[in-house]
């Protein structure tokens, strides 16, 4: 049965009216006109007391007793062939219990420096440390090669001879499936993408162009380096497996384990109660909860592995590098005509390295060629980064998109402007951008301040995706005593996102956020969705909505018989039932709650396909399939001191969309994470491989730079209220969208500030200092 | 003479240890310390800087706990694996990041960099012991109120820096809170929110 319901969708108070088919056990999507109590409001996390106490155990806190502690034994060299390990000294060591290798059968290639080999666990930490002195490897070493211009040499030696395995995970970005007869060396087969002609006609025409830049881009890697490392313990009891995971998705854990232990998915259980930190890296099993998973098997005993930060640097995955040559031409008025892109990365000896999306997703360009190729290196394998490919895409394109601007002498947000026309939010976010930053006040010329120190103003968009999955399904469970608990499996990485469940279920409830207990990061507790592609609360809330909508009407049918009315005419706010024509007829939830039949029920809302697609904005082809794209911009203000080249952010102005926003307190958080992010990326960060000797140099926190507080900036965010209709919360995401547009956004500034731009990543003193007198 | 007598009879850090350990005998400097120190149920110099323990006793937020510990034992694996209080994180293991800030004897040390043999007889304040039972803190209501946090990794390690900063500045200005930050690492850059809840607690608005 379905039923028709009218709603009031649009951005901001531009509302139309739409008459939309929604299924009858879903409530009315929230609209543009509903007045609602929590969501869209400020609730301090649910699980904040136990953070700030230091009572919130993570994985790493984990202690079930008779654990035994294990790590990987990996072998310093970037290219090697393995043909004998002897463990035997090791097995005898002190404390040790148990030895797997991590590829049964020799020879094994290494492909890259610090390349797991196998696993020891003992009973200390300092056990196994011993113990893995004792290990002896007997190897051939290999020609190598770790940088991304190197590796595409005719003579380069090849990471892969032979067949590519992947190490698949959710949320990596598949790109195809490798074809090693069009793969060049190391070069895999280009992804090309053409729109109004082909890749001659495009390019040529940029070429005769009158208006039309040029130019290279270099961005860099980056490691994750979430403060929590990857790392499990795991436990078996008799042939059930429980693992606690510091990871983003308990159910891809669950996937893999099962698939490579080959044990029945019913077997296995993931536990992530709180979760360190994760920006894409943190998926699947891996190898490390593969090789706990076993020693925990062979020595009866739990048995725990996390990597050491040396090991989440070198091997607990990255951002890949990129090199990206870019083309784009526009007309006299400004209209862009034609762009081309050509794109190489290298995701180490991984793929994902694609930069393109972002060319193909924000400005409407008639003729469009790209083309994105991985590049193979001797370097630890990428895993998808917070908006994989757009960081470095936008860089680059946002840097052009400029340079255009300033070349046929127009405004730079105007131009962006015109070329967006057909993003209804986009075009929002340029009038509240340009006039809460000043825009106005800025000086047209470039390179105006008479220094030493230059500032300057620049701005860039970013875009992403609305991403979700189906078949979430989120239970509520309401007790005699009127308690209430909502269950799912899905994970809170630090994101709110069980903070932001309570705030759906509470305002569908009419109770308060902090009346729901919420139970997550157990898969015995439902699907729920990973914690990737910034889908967890679009994909979450509608089934938690659902789930309390259920429960509500069956709350009011339970009061009916009591109030003598019927449920369709009673209402519930603030923690009391009432007739809504007479509400001096009432009953509290907990009197109501104490008559449910049985004492106790449960009710379970499934995540289903969004009642209508969103409308507003253009759809792009993304990883296969279109998706509605999410409008947002960033502006920066940044000084340069032109005698140290040093670059210092003042100011970022941060506007975003992603749906209703659902607890405004956590969206900032995760808004001013994504802009620090991006700042440290911008100027910071950088893995630098010795290319002689193919190891990481700095696989720490001193030498690795991240920003801290004394480099973070005036932050200033606005969300805007966008009412879609498309499912019962109408949320979106907001992780990724939030960093991706940093970097380019400074660097357009910096060339305001000093006429030069930096097209290289990150920004350091010593590039500017290079382009000021080159 | 006598600036090295009060030294080793009073604070023995692991800078100083590995300074004496070169220089002298090793035996001879640990073991006044220890024996002055840390109560050491040692006859001979050799089982002081072996892997067997040394019984000292540590005043851990007020607490007293009899304890041996290897030499080599830092104070976070002291803390975390022998007393149980997890609250304390290690991050980068090297003193780089701040995660694993703890208080002793009213100076803030990161946790992973110093010897728990160093810290016994010492008052040490962890996350654990900032809560009066079920109350918070002010600093730490403040951090929950302002969301001052995230995933939560870094936040005992902030939380205590922000505490040895209020204890010794109580109304500090913002640059004095970024400063007092400047060694906590928090890579969900939740930083705007920290300085909005030390400067609330402290009475200031902030940023």
């Amino acid at each position: 049965m379905a039923k028709e319901v009218k709603l009031h969708i649009g951005v901001e108070n531009d509302l139309e009216e739409i008459k939309v088919t929604i299924p009858d056990d879903s409530p009315k999507p929230w609209d543009g006109k509903d007045k609602l109590k929590f969501v869209g409001g400020k609730t301090p996390r649910l699980d904040g007391k136990e953070k700030v106490t230091g009572n919130a155990k993570y994985t790493f806190d984990m202690k079930l007793s008779g654990t035994l502690h294990a790590k990987f034994f990996r072998l310093p060299c970037p290219s090697a062939v393995v043909t004998k390990i002897d463990t035997s000294a090791a097995e005898k060591a002190p404390g040790v219990k148990g030895i797997v290798l991590v590829q049964e059968t020799l020879p094994l290639t290494v492909r890259y420096a610090d390349q797991e080999l196998l696993a020891i666990a003992a009973e200390t930490a300092h056990q196994v440390d011993e113990a893995l002195k004792l290990v002896k490897v007997e190897y051939e070493k290999r020609p190598f090669v770790v940088d991304l211009a190197g590796a595409q040499k005719s003579d380069a030696p090849e990471v892969f001879q032979g067949k590519f395995e992947r190490d698949k995970e959710v949320g990596q970005i598949e790109v195809d499936e490798d074809n090693a007869g069009q793969r060049r060396g190391n070069v895999r087969a280009p992804q090309d993408y053409t729109k109004g002609g082909t890749k001659e006609e495009i390019e040529q025409f940029i070429e005769k162009s009158e208006f039309s830049v040029s130019a290279t881009y270099q961005t860099q890697v980056q490691t994750h380096s979430a403060l929590e490392t990857h790392g499990v313990v795991a436990n078996w009891e008799g042939d059930h497996l429980t693992v606690w995971a510091s990871t983003q998705g308990t159910f891809s854990v669950l996937g893999e384990l099962a698939q490579v232990l080959k044990i029945p998915q019913t077997n296995v259980r993931v536990i992530t109660d709180y979760m360190g930190g994760g920006f894409g890296a943190k998926f699947g099993a891996g190898p490390f909860g593969i090789a706990a998973a076993k020693l925990a098997k062979k020595t009866g005993r739990p048995v725990k592995l996390m990597f050491s930060r040396r090991e989440e640097h070198v091997s607990g995955g990255n951002r890949p590098s990129s090199m990206q040559t870019l083309k784009i031409a526009t007309n006299k008025s400004g209209k862009l005509e034609a762009l081309s892109l050509v794109s190489r990365g290298s995701a180490g000896i991984s793929t994902g390295a694609g930069t393109s999306a972002p060319a193909k997703g924000i400005y409407e360009c008639p003729k469009i060629y790209t083309q994105d190729a991985d590049v193979f290196t001797n370097a630890g394998p990428s895993k998808a980064f917070r908006a994989p490919g757009h960081p470095q895409g936008i860089f680059a394109l946002e840097q052009s998109i400029d340079d255009l601007a300033y070349k046929i002498g127009m405004d730079p947000l105007e131009f962006r402007k015109i070329n967006t026309m057909n993003h209804d939010v986009r075009q929002k976010e340029y009038q509240i951008g340009a006039e809460k930053f000043a825009w106005h006040k800025r000086n047209p010329k470039v390179n105006a301040d008479k220094g030493p120190i230059k500032t300057g103003m620049g701005m860039a968009n970013s875009v992403w995706y609305y991403f979700y999955g189906v078949g979430y399904q989120a239970t509520i469970k309401v007790n005699g005593d009127g308690s209430v608990e909502l269950l799912n499996g899905t994970q809170d990485i630090g994101t709110g996102s069980r903070t932001a469940m309570a705030v759906v279920a509470a305002e569908e409830l009419g109770l308060k956020p902090h009346d729901i207990v919420v139970r997550i990061g157990d898969t015995k507790l439902g699907f729920g969705p990973p914690s990737g592609g910034s889908q967890t609360t679009a994909g979450i809330t509608p089934a938690v909505r659902d789930a309390a909508y259920l429960a509500k009407n069956k709350m009011l049918e339970i009061a009916a018989t009591h109030l003598n009315a019927t449920a369709q005419e009673l209402d519930i706010r603030d923690g009391v039932i009432f007739v809504t024509s007479d509400p001096t007829r009432k009953l509290s939830w907990k009197k109501v709650a104490s008559k449910i039949p049985g004492g106790t029920f449960s009710v379970m809302g499934e995540r289903k396909k969004d009642h209508i697609d969103i409308k507003g904005a253009p759809a792009v082809h993304f990883l296969g399939r279109n998706f509605y794209t999410i409008g947002g911009m960033q502006f920066a203000e940044v000084e340069v001191d032109t005698e140290t080249g040093v670059i210092k952010v003042k100011r970022i102005l941060a506007i975003h969309d992603c749906g209703r926003p659902i607890n405004r307190l956590t969206l900032q958080s995760q808004l001013n994470g994504g802009i620090i992010q991006g700042v440290s990326y911008a100027l910071f960060e950088q893995r630098v491989i010795d290319r002689n000797h193919g190891l990481q140099v700095n696989p720490n926190l001193e030498q690795y730079k991240i920003a801290g507080s004394m480099d973070i900036p005036e932050i200033e965010t606005i969300v805007l209220d966008t009412n879609r209709g498309n499912s019962s919360t109408g949320a979106q995401g907001i992780g990724e969208p939030a960093t991706a547009p940093v970097a380019a956004a400074i660097a357009n500034a910096v060339y305001h500030a000093i006429g030069v731009r930096i097209r290289d990543l990150p920004m350091t003193p010593a590039k500017v200092l290079e382009a000021l007198h080159s | 003479m006598e600036e090295k007598k009060n030294l080793s009879q009073k604070e023995i850090s692991r800078r100083s240890f590995l300074k004496g350990a070169g220089i002298a005998s090793v035996g001879a400097v640990i073991a006044t310390t220890a024996s002055v120190d840390i109560k050491a149920d040692t006859k001979n110099d050799s089982d002081v800087i072996g892997k067997n323990g040394i019984s000292c006793e540590f005043d851990v937020n007020g607490k007293k706990y009899a304890q041996k510990v290897p030499p080599r034992t830092t104070l976070a694996e002291l803390l975390r694996e022998d007393l149980n209080l997890t609250g304390t994180k290690v991050v980068c293991d090297r003193g780089a990041c701040g995660a694993c800030t703890v208080i002793v004897d009213g100076k803030s040390v990161c946790s992973c960099m110093t010897l728990a043999i160093d810290s016994a007889g010492k008052k040490i304040e962890t996350i654990e012991g900032l809560a009066n039972g079920d109350e918070l803190h002010p600093l730490q209501e403040a951090f929950v109120n302002h969301d001052a946090l995230q995933c939560g990794f870094c936040t005992p390690g902030m939380v205590m820096s922000c505490k040895n900063l209020l204890d010794h500045n109580a109304q500090p200005t913002l640059p004095e809170v970024r400063k007092a930050v400047s060694g906590n690492l928090c890579r969900c850059g939740t930083y705007p929110h920290v300085f909005k809840a030390v400067m609330d607690v402290s009475g200031k608005k902030g940023e």
